[in-house]
């Protein structure tokens, strides 16, 4: 940037010597320095957020060239044959980019196949008939289909990163993800939406002034505390009502969530509901309506968009959560759509295995794939949510 | 004939404000009357006394009687709603419902019950053409009433308004936000809608107020200072004050 020149006095229209000077305004130039550095800086988070795309997806890009291979027994080229096959082959066999290819040398190579050898050697006998051993289980195949693994006597989905064999399949995560997020959204929606339309529009002013802060108050406690509460609270009040096996569940869990998620959708409601002009009511209600109806019948529909905006944040924030869901949700990683199983979400899938993934290894790949799904997931919702945010803006301020 | 509205002693307070000063006063039915008088005179808050609008506002206190066709309104037992829909009320800015132009005017009858498909219709077009929209509109009924200009969106709001058939039209400056032809069809219509109803008026405008009322009366400081035929009370009015305020010397 090429430090701005402090204009004349009579800066002339026509002889315009630095940037400041635009749209015949002139800027004095203190101000287009602080324009310029607010814009950076909105700039900037637009830059950080593509180099967490960007530094996720890096991690996982072998995965999705189909460059790592999981499986436990790999095809191996022996150390004796190195110089008898095709360079590209061997590069291939290897997993490599050229680049890192060719930077090797010869004893080098010798080195890494026979530390395949000796791996091949290592593969305990009750495994080297197994047809599981053979699989590549960080194949797109594998990581999304089901699969008949021995032992089960079906196809099945599978996410089992222990053990000898590491099963890799993302659908029971994001199974469990969607049914904790479904689970609380049903319950903080309602809730916050209720409690939004109240006080903005219903409430008397001094409970208002109370009842607002209360619930924005909420989403300044960490998650944590709310977990250790659902933990020991609501998980045993929950399982003696209902009377299921296991206390910690996609129901709890879920229920959990929505306290999390209440506050935020709360408070983008609530501003959704107060920006909707007093004209309207007062047009309702000076017609015979009650102040019920004004609410439900002529500001609900009027802020419409802005609800939707809050749903989706509250999706964004319910799929996002991590902690709450780590404590309470069971972790098991079973598939299964009913509410009162253990269950394990992708955010605490990453937060409980990132420590204990080799750096680099298959099981870290996949981890870091299912950080950029969420990120897709939740980055798609979005902008489905604002065009149709957008559609009904439209729709209801009548600009075609 | 009885008055359509009667107040005796009206007095409101806005906490400790006195907004209205004993008010006592006769608005005579099918006829138009005009409230004038400086801002904050109290011309709006003896208007919104008729429909109990001023309930919406916390810390009113209301002494004084008030009667709409000789029932006493300001008593708490009062049906707000069964009041409201014989007292319809027009406000300053137009507010039709991000609705289509169909859909403002259902809703109003649906609040009243009136849903069947025929009779929405029906009520529709009847309202519509009252107020003088009809031939515009009746192309584009199910269209956002918000694309309509800012004068057919007033007389959408007075279609409304009458939709339901009150016997009072309450209105609040209904032309000041409005361009000077879309204010002369607001005051066709107000000329042809006294016929049916009984028209309260507040405006700024005194050339307006001659035009169209057949009573005017003159507020000052919450005051009733006088109230008459309109062609008295700006012609030889009795009272100092009106004078100077209908000659524009203050206000």
């Amino acid at each position: 940037m090429n430090s701005p020149e402090v204009p004349s006095a009579h800066g002339a229209s026509g002889t315009a010597s630095w940037p400041g000077h635009r749209r015949g305004h002139r800027a004095r130039w203190p101000e287009w320095l602080a324009e310029k550095a607010i814009f950076a800086v909105s700039l900037s988070t637009l830059g950080l957020l593509l180099l967490i795309l960007v530094f996720t997806a890096r991690e996982m890009i072998p995965l999705l060239l189909g460059r790592t291979n999981s499986a436990l027994i790999q095809e191996v080229i022996p150390a004796a044959d190195l110089d008898r096959v095709p360079r590209e082959t061997l590069r291939r066999h290897l997993g490599m980019g050229r680049a890192e290819f060719e930077s090797m040398d010869r004893a080098t190579l010798e080195a890494i196949l026979k530390t395949r050898e000796e791996a091949l050697e290592e593969v305990p006998p009750s495994f080297r008939t197994d047809p599981d051993a053979r699989v590549n289980t960080v194949s797109w195949r594998h990581l999304f289909l089901p699969h008949a693994w021995t032992g089960h006597d079906r196809p099945a989905y599978v996410w089992q990163p222990v053990g000898t064999i590491h099963k890799y399949n993302l659908v029971p995560l994001f199974v469990g993800s969607l049914k904790v997020t479904l689970v609380g959204l049903l319950m903080a929606v309602p809730l916050s939406l209720g409690a939004a339309l109240f006080v903005s529009q219903l409430a008397p002013p001094w409970l208002r002034e109370w009842i607002k802060p209360a619930i924005e108050l909420l989403a300044g406690i960490p998650s944590v505390v709310l977990g250790v509460i659902a933990l020991l609270v609501l998980a045993e009040a929950l399982r003696r009502w209902l009377g299921y096996a296991s206390p910690l569940n996609a129901l709890v869990a879920g229920i959990a969530l929505g306290w999390t998620a209440v506050p935020l959708i709360f408070s983008v409601a609530e501003d959704a509901f107060t920006a909707v002009p007093r004209s309207y009511s007062q047009a309702a209600l000076a017609l015979g309506a009650s102040r019920w109806q004004a609410a439900w019948q002529i500001v609900l529909p009027a802020a419409l968009p802005g609800v939707l905006a809050a749903v989706v944040l509250g999706f964004g924030r319910c799929m996002g959560e991590t902690m709450v869901v780590l404590m309470v949700s069971g972790n098991a990683s079973q598939l299964s759509w009913s509410l009162l199983d253990s269950t394990r979400s992708i955010t605490a899938t990453i937060a409980a295995e990132m420590a204990e993934a080799v750096s680099g290894g298959p099981h870290y790949q996949v981890l870091f794939l299912l950080g950029t799904l969420l990120f897709a997931v939740t980055f798609v919702t979005n902008l489905a949510g604002d065009w149709i945010i957008q559609r009904l803006k439209s729709r209801l301020g009548g600009t075609p | 004939m009885a008055p359509a509205i009667e107040t005796r002693d009206l007095t409101l307070h806005y906490g400790k404000i006195r907004a209205l000063d004993a008010v006592t006063l006769e608005i005579p039915e099918r006829r138009v009357t005009a409230f004038i008088g400086p801002s904050g005179c109290g011309k709006s808050t003896l208007l919104r006394c008729f429909n109990r609008m001023n309930d919406l506002i916390d810390g009113v206190r209301v002494s004084g009687s008030c009667r709409v066709s000789g029932e006493d309104i300001l008593g708490s037992g009062l049906d707000v709603i069964a009041l409201r829909k014989r007292v319809g009320m027009v406000f300053q800015k137009s507010n039709p419902f991000p609705r289509s132009i169909h859909g403002n005017i259902a809703y109003a009858l649906g609040l009243h019950g009136i849903r069947e498909r025929a009779a929405v219709d029906g009520a529709v077009e009847r309202s519509l053409r009252s107020a003088a929209l009809w031939d515009e509109v009746k192309d584009r009924l199910h269209e956002s009433a918000m694309r309509l200009s800012g004068g057919q969106q007033q007389r959408l709001c007075i279609a409304r308004a009458i939709a339901i058939q009150p016997r009072i039209l309450l209105m609040d400056e209904p032309a000041s936000a409005l361009d000077p032809v879309a204010t002369a069809r607001i005051e066709e219509l107000i000329l042809e809608l006294r016929r049916e109803y009984t028209l309260v008026i507040v405006t700024h405008n005194m050339q307006q107020a001659t035009r169209i009322s057949d009573f005017t009366a003159f507020f000052y400081l919450g005051k009733l200072i006088e109230h008459g035929p309109s062609a008295r009370v700006f012609t030889c009015p009795d009272r100092k004050e009106t004078e100077d305020y209908v000659t524009g010397r203050f206000g």
